[in-house]
């Protein structure tokens, strides 16, 4: 765990020229290892759904019953490319994505519009 | 002219083109009924049952397989290797147990282990099924993150998906939620407690899981 600046909790946009830089793995492990600091992370440019469940395989390596209990991951599924989009080729594209970790981060509420999340307060960077 | 009825069209149609054989997984998240289903399953189909079943979340912590389990539809059939997997989850927290369920401190630590083990097998499992049963509680949000991300997962893979819309016994399913969520997938209502709508459930696997399909190397 880092040292805590203060009592709040990190949430941190992440663009997607940054995950964009990095392999698959390298994304994975830089989620991780922030999440596991007790930051929020919110992608701009999300997961692809088998990065998602490679994360979620991760996770729960680095399970540890009193200090990580797990990640909250909440996002939607990939853009589906219109008739047109896919004669000229253009793929699938994952969609904005919240991970944090579980003890600090809890799902209210999730429809095909919003994703309503509460930040359980005093834990956390 | 007999030779052309339906049931016998589409007999020879899967003689010709469809699989004899396929390896299906039972697949969703902790406590929707994936073992309930997959005792249905067999119990209808074999006598025999898969596993123990519990309120308590990841009572199936190991994968569980059952093989060569004809399923008739009519006048087709397909063999399934029948895979109860593990439920899926983005966090285990042992206190849950210990909490909600009044497990003792360790054996809610053991059981939050084996149930991490557990999800990693579930995971595993997915490069080697042909197809799958993704159970789905329809009194509970359609949208949580392991639905969405084990249907994009599986999309990926190009691998068939079959919904079971389980516990339409209980008075507050909406198995239509399920169904406008999902529209790219067939849903089909079911109570695997009950048996009811097993029925339909089979017909379908049959005609689903048969279909030949090209499957997507994915790392």
């Amino acid at each position: 765990m880092t040292k805590k600046e203060d009592n709040g909790i990190s949430v941190n946009l992440i663009s997607r020229q940054k995950l964009g830089q990095l392999s698959s793995d390298e994304k994975l492990k830089f989620i991780l290892n922030e999440v596991k600091k007790g930051k929020i992370l919110v992608l701009e440019y999300g997961l692809t759904p088998m990065e998602q469940t490679s994360l979620i395989e991760s996770t729960m390596r680095e399970i540890e019953h009193d200090t990580f209990i797990g990640v909250e991951m909440e996002g939607y599924g990939e853009d589906r490319p219109t008739f047109v989009q896919k004669i000229f080729g253009i793929i699938k594209k994952p969609r904005i994505t919240l991970i944090g970790p579980a003890n600090l981060l809890k799902t209210i509420r999730k429809d095909s519009n919003i994703i309503q999340t509460k930040i359980i307060p005093g834990k956390g960077s | 002219m007999g030779l052309f009825r339906r049931g016998n069209l589409s007999s020879i149609l899967q003689r010709i083109f469809g699989k004899k054989h396929a390896r299906i997984g039972v697949y969703g998240p902790p406590n929707v009924g994936k073992t309930t289903l997959a005792n249905r399953i067999l119990r209808d189909w074999t006598g025999d049952i898969m596993g123990s079943v519990s309120e308590i979340p990841h009572e199936t912590r190991r994968a569980k397989w059952k093989k060569d389990v004809k399923v008739e539809n009519g006048n087709s059939s397909l063999f399934m290797d029948i895979v109860d997997t593990p439920g899926i989850a983005t966090k285990v927290d042992f206190k849950d147990f210990m909490n909600t369920y009044g497990l003792s401190r360790d054996e809610a630590k053991r059981r939050a282990k084996e149930a991490t083990e557990g999800v990693i097998e579930s995971i595993r499992w997915l490069e080697d099924i042909d197809g799958v049963l993704l159970v789905m509680d329809s009194t509970q949000d359609p949208f949580t993150q392991v639905n969405v991300t084990i249907l994009g997962n599986l999309e990926a893979r190009n691998l068939p998906v079959l919904v079971a819309a389980n516990k339409i016994d209980m008075e507050n399913s909406s198995p239509a939620t399920l169904k406008s969520a999902f529209p790219q997938h067939p849903v089909v209502p079911i109570s695997a407690l009950t048996g009811y709508n097993a029925d339909n459930l089979y017909s379908i696997m049959v005609k689903h899981f048969s279909k030949k399909r090209r499957r997507k190397k994915r790392r």
